[in-house]
């Protein structure tokens, strides 16, 4: 920087600097704390005062604030009944109403009532005398007790017995957790929207995504919605045992994401396949990042597994039906859960 | 004294009377009156988390007598157009017709979420005043650690009140909670379906025992546990900073009656109005925008409540780490940033006092504070650590970045996973020298210079003509130097 340059900046930043040093030395002599001077804190200074204010201005603000209070509270319920409780308008009012009085009750605090600094003692916590009085009266109670430690344990087995008789209905309310491994699929349902229209496979178009749930089934089941793209062959890496899972390049996707259960609702598909990634489903949550055409492989994100696929087949009529259950537990993942046989 | 005057005085001594023969409270409340506040700005944030918590239990009221926990899924025919015939859970329907047909519904609902934002906001910045100014040394690392579990519940009892509502971020949010809680090596699934009543997104019983945890069982816990928090700063007295006439045995302040309770009840006011213009005039969680939730869908780009983010960021920033042993899963991922993590903080922060002892060997009882600069070594271990959680923090935001500024979300996780431990090094580093410099210095970076300004007469001596404003002191016993053109005369 030139020195030419520097002229108006410096005087700028020194204006500002007069500014917070003009606020700071206001409250600075007010609301100060001194540094931990040893001689200072240590001295004799006694900083008791009593300043009893008679101000009368004050005492008109206050008065006139709690007018505008008063003001402000009449609106609140004038505001709910005659104009359509209007959230808005509500809100100023009562707002409107608390933030005055809050500025009445500080005026009044600050410039009306006395004004005081005092001092008070904190006393001692620890008394030693008492301590070892209510230990001993504790340890008296024990007198002319010849089996205290058989008594004891016997109380410790006691309690224990309760404790675990409390805690066994805990196990009625646990369901079995065979359930965890359950989905609505199974061979032969057959792929319905959110309407419950059967999905053909002609309809499945490339570089787009479909939500697909089970037919007749509970569309709230975490293991009901599927993902369904078609890709074409040159984007096709299925493992050897999945080759028939993807009929005309359909494939089909457990929806849920299996690090921590999100549905899965981002799609990226090539605009210009040469110099572009490959497809991918993306997970809003984390961004765990799956390749449907590689088995669900993940190749980003947080995710600890793939994504479960779902083998698919094409019925008589052209629509979408599951050529079998899933071979892997979907959502996320837990102590026993199913993992696929790679 | 007039006759009106008079009178009420009459009155009010009767009842005074009346009231001590029954209870002989008298004592007590001269006690509690006559009771010394340390006047200092920091010393209001936890009482800014006490009114914003009394603000939550007075709405909240209101809304449990509206709420209806039920999951199964009804048709709406409500008066908001845009959902119409669309499938719901009852408890996302309830409190839609809260927010559109109740009068004053929205404005209590948008109030209830604003006084929790502010809840568990004025809470962590308590936190870190008592931290870095080392208030939670004997005797008051009980209160620290009271505080730490109140803070813990708070955040429990937020995620729990914004998950009732069902709508389709609560529902995602719910769904990651489902997976932390699966995660828990051992008993993960167990705890997981015992919580929900069966599989995600679990039986109708969840949204009945979500209900009672968050309007029952944790207030109550956070009122118990605010009351002994209290009860104990009262029987220890407030701690306060080092200045004239303050010593350890001491307080000095403002006493309870008149001039603080009136500031105090200014404050609650206060708190109270801010958040009722927010909740009026600042739209929060617009429920309606978000549609109701369904296991299969979801929304891009989503947000929690700030308190929910630096787990977020920790689940987006862990890589796919994934402990499997001969098929079974010993850790699944999001047990190190849902769970590992959140328990690492608090674990730290719950051990800190027992740390520091350690390598003080200070086990003295303090009742004045310390300021920041004069424990580098401290301030910088603490600043560090809120870099590395407030990091984390901020990857949880890694989404919008990339939507408001383009960077790519790939390369901001790769930068913050080297990011995340390299930037508390180096933040320890540079606070450790800047409260040394400070120490050196005695400058103060928050208020004004230190120093006089003198003039030198013709003779050679010097006059000082303003005194650095640290060195005054309304009342102050020691005499400036020379001749001062004083403050207290001009003011």
């Amino acid at each position: 920087m030139t020195p030419e340059h520097r002229g108006p900046v410096s005087r700028l930043g020194k204006a500002l600097g007069l500014l917070v040093a003009l606020l700071t030395v206001r409250r600075a002599a007010r609301t100060r704390t001194a540094p931990p001077d040893a001689s200072e804190t240590q001295s004799d200074f006694d900083p008791r005062r009593r300043v009893v204010p008679a101000n009368r201005r004050a005492e008109t603000a206050v008065a006139a604030l709690l007018a505008l209070v008063a003001l402000f509270g009449l609106g609140f319920t004038v505001v709910y009944v005659a104009f359509d409780a209007d959230t808005q308008l509500l809100g100023i009012a009562i707002g409107g109403a608390l933030c005055l009085l809050a500025a009445a009750a500080i005026v009044a605090g600050k410039l009306v009532v006395p004004q005081e600094t005092a001092v008070e003692e904190r006393g001692r916590l620890l008394d030693e005398a008492e301590t070892d009085t209510v230990v001993e009266m504790i340890e008296a109670g024990g007198e002319g007790v010849s089996r205290r430690v058989l008594l004891i344990g016997a109380g410790g087995v006691a309690g224990a017995a309760l404790v675990t008789a409390a805690a066994t209905p805990l196990a009625s309310l646990g369901p079995t957790l065979s359930r965890l491994h359950e989905t609505p699929w199974a061979r032969g349902t057959r792929l319905v929207d959110d309407q419950g229209r059967p999905y053909a496979a002609d309809q499945i178009e490339i570089g787009s995504f479909y939500t697909a749930l089970p037919e007749h089934s509970d569309p709230e089941a975490f293991g009901a919605g599927l993902l369904v793209v078609r890709l074409p062959a040159s984007f096709l890496h299925l493992p050897a045992a999945r080759r028939a899972w993807a009929p005309s390049g359909i494939l089909a996707y457990s929806k849920i994401c299996p690090h921590a259960g999100c549905a899965i609702s981002l799609y990226r598909y090539p605009t210009y396949a040469p110099t572009s990634q490959q497809p991918a489903f993306t997970c809003p949550c984390h961004y765990s990042t799956f390749l449907p055409g590689e088995g669900g492989r993940v190749v980003f994100g947080p995710a600890g597994r793939s994504l479960p696929q779902l083998p698919l087949r094409i019925d008589a009529d052209g629509n979408l039906r599951a050529a079998g259950p899933f071979r892997e537990d979907i959502g996320p993942s837990w102590w026993g859960v199913h993992r696929a046989q790679s | 004294m007039n006759a009106v005057e008079r009178h009420v005085h009459r009155r009010f001594e009767r009842a005074a009377r009346a009231g001590d023969e029954r209870l002989g409270a008298m004592g007590a409340i001269r006690w509690a009156m006559r009771y010394v506040f340390p006047d200092h700005w920091s010393f209001l944030l936890g009482e800014i988390a006490l009114y914003s918590f009394m603000v939550l239990v007075g709405t909240g009221i209101f809304l449990t007598l509206y709420y209806v926990p039920g999951a199964s899924q009804v048709i709406y025919h409500g008066s908001y157009p845009l959902l119409q015939g669309e499938q719901m859970s009852e408890a996302y329907r309830s409190v839609l017709d809260l927010s559109t047909t109740v009068p004053a519904g929205l404005l209590f609902r948008q109030v209830h979420h604003w006084a929790a934002d502010v809840f568990i906001a004025a809470i962590v910045l308590h936190l870190m005043r008592v931290f870095f100014t080392g208030a939670y040394r004997k005797p008051r690392d009980l209160n620290y650690f009271i505080g730490l579990t109140m803070l813990m519940l708070a955040i429990l009892e937020g995620f729990a009140g914004y998950s009732l509502v069902d709508d389709l971020l609560s529902g995602m949010g719910l769904a990651i909670a489902y997976s932390v809680a699966m995660s828990i090596p051992l008993i993960g699934g167990q705890l997981a379906t015992l919580i929900w009543g069966g599989p995600f997104p679990g039986s109708g019983s969840f949204l009945p025992r979500l209900e009672i945890v968050h309007v029952l069982l944790i207030p109550v816990a956070l009122a118990a546990l605010m009351t002994i928090h209290l009860g104990i700063i009262m029987r220890q007295h407030h701690s306060q900073f080092p200045g004239p006439g303050r010593r350890e045995r001491n307080v000095v302040g403002t006493p309870m009656w008149p001039a603080y309770a009136l500031r105090s009840i200014g404050l609650l006011l206060a708190v109270s109005g801010v958040l009722f213009l927010l909740g009026g005039l600042v739209q929060i969680n617009p429920i309606w925008q978000w549609g109701p939730y369904h296991p299969y869908l979801s929304e891009n780009g989503a947000q929690p409540d700030w308190y929910i983010g630096w787990l977020i960021g920790a689940l987006r920033l862990m890589p796919n780490w994934e402990l499997v042993i001969g098929g079974r899963t010993i850790i699944p991922n999001p047990f190190w940033g849902g769970a590992a993590f959140p328990l690492l903080v608090f674990g730290v922060m719950f051990a800190w006092p027992a740390i520091e002892r350690r390598f003080t060997r200070d086990v003295r009882r303090h009742d004045l504070l310390d300021r920041p600069r004069d424990r580098p070594i401290r301030t910088a271990i603490g600043a560090a650590f809120l870099s590395w959680v407030v990091i984390v923090f901020a990857v949880g935001s890694t989404d919008r970045i990339f939507y408001r500024l383009g960077i790519s979300y790939t390369t901001q996780i790769h930068v913050w996973r080297v990011g995340v431990w390299v930037i508390p090094i180096l933040v320890f580093l540079l606070t450790r020298s800047a409260c040394r410099s400070l120490q050196r210095s005695g400058a103060h970076p928050l208020r004004a210079w230190q120093g006089e300004v003198v003039r030198r007469r013709p003779d050679g001596a010097v006059d000082v003509i303003v005194e650095s404003p640290d060195r005054l002191e309304p009342g102050t016993t020691e005499p400036p130097v020379g001749t001062t053109s004083g403050r207290e005369a001009s003011d």
